[in-house]
């Protein structure tokens, strides 16, 4: 991830039914089944916000938020 | 509106949720991609009318917050043309199963693209039907297993892009599940198509066509999605002309849209000379 970005995974474990594509498909290994077999973000820290799990969530459990530190309030 | 990010809430009715679909349903996919067309295009909810038959994928229109209409089976694009011809404003969205468009509504589906009204017509093909317990549908094709066919199916499937094109459609085109992107770019183009359109959309149904198939579970058919597919006037499909082409078919604009030609002739009858 870029220099202070931080990207936020908003997982609705109520949503999420576990079929796993989210996991399957992310390119950076970011997510993993919790003991619960639901989605979880077990290294956010290597996401890079690509979005393709939020894209691809058949149950729409998935809300990835990007934060960029200090430049969000300037912008405003 | 479209400066705004994103938000999926926006547009659905939470209460629902989770939705019905089994887990690993790609409809749950094309439900993403719809709403992400319907905010990239900057539509307001209150401009569209969703019209939908039986049918897990027919459920969609339950759960976006637009107009929705649940109808009866295979009879969507004929309320839709209803609908459409009484108020013309409206941005007419139709998704319907493989079995709801082909089989059932098999007429509705040709006359109202012959007719080129201004419908957006998006089938999920996932190859069966899968609320009533999977039976074969008219897409399933020959040498596949259903709960109907425990020795093999016989029946040929129909192309629907084939048929969509013969039948008059103006836009057609197909995509995929797994393309999420792709697929939500074409409902883009299919919802500002001025005339009838298709999008075709493969979707998987772990459930009942992957597990009598021996296909896997949803992440496998995504990935055969990825293998089994191209897209047109690419290389993977030069070297491999037998794929399943994605992307679009056709774009014609030059057939005039039934609600238009209908208020011509209106203004004709209007000025009372036969």
């Amino acid at each position: 991830m870029g220099k202070g970005k931080t990207v936020k995974h908003l997982i609705d474990k109520e949503w999420c039914k576990g079929c796993g594509i989210c996991i399957h498909f992310c390119p950076k290994n970011v997510l993993e089944f919790d003991k619960h077999d639901k989605a979880d973000a077990a290294r956010p820290e290597d996401c890079i916000a690509c979005k393709l799990c939020e894209l691809r969530c058949p149950d729409l459990a998935i809300q990835i938020i990007e934060d960029q530190e200090g430049e969000n309030e300037k912008q405003e | 509106m479209t400066k705004q990010v994103f938000n999926f809430k926006d547009y659905i009715r939470p209460r629902f949720f989770p939705h019905m679909w089994c887990p690993g349903c790609g409809h749950g996919i094309v439900l993403g991609a719809l709403l992400r067309a319907v905010h990239e295009l900057g539509l307001d909810k209150n401009e569209i009318v969703m019209t939908s038959g039986i049918g897990c994928s027919s459920r969609i229109s339950g759960y976006v917050d637009f107009h929705s209409l649940h109808t009866i089976h295979g009879r969507a694009l004929a309320f839709a043309t209803g609908v459409k011809l009484s108020k013309p404003n409206l941005k007419a969205i139709v998704p319907m199963g493989d079995g709801d468009a082909l089989a059932i509504g098999g007429n509705h589906f040709i006359h109202a693209a012959r007719r080129n009204i201004d419908i957006t017509a998006i089938v999920m093909n996932n190859r069966i039907y899968g609320m009533t317990g999977g039976q074969f549908s008219p897409l399933s094709g020959s040498g596949k297993k259903a709960t109907t066919a425990p020795y093999l199916t016989i029946d040929r499937s129909f192309d629907v892009v084939e048929l969509a094109k013969s039948a008059g459609a103006t836009f057609v085109a197909r995509s995929t599940v797994y393309h999420a992107t792709e697929c939500k770019d074409l409902i883009k183009k299919g919802i500002s198509h001025k005339g009838f359109s298709l999008v075709e959309i493969l979707t998987q149904c772990p459930t009942y066509y992957g597990r009598k198939n021996k296909e896997g579970d949803a992440v496998q058919m995504m990935e055969s999605y990825k293998a089994n597919t191209a897209k047109i006037g690419s290389k993977k499909l030069e070297k491999d002309p037998g794929l399943i082409q994605r992307g679009v078919f056709v774009d014609n604009k030059d057939i005039p849209e039934y609600c238009e030609a209908y208020d011509k002739i209106i203004e004709t009858a209007m000025k009372g000379k036969a």
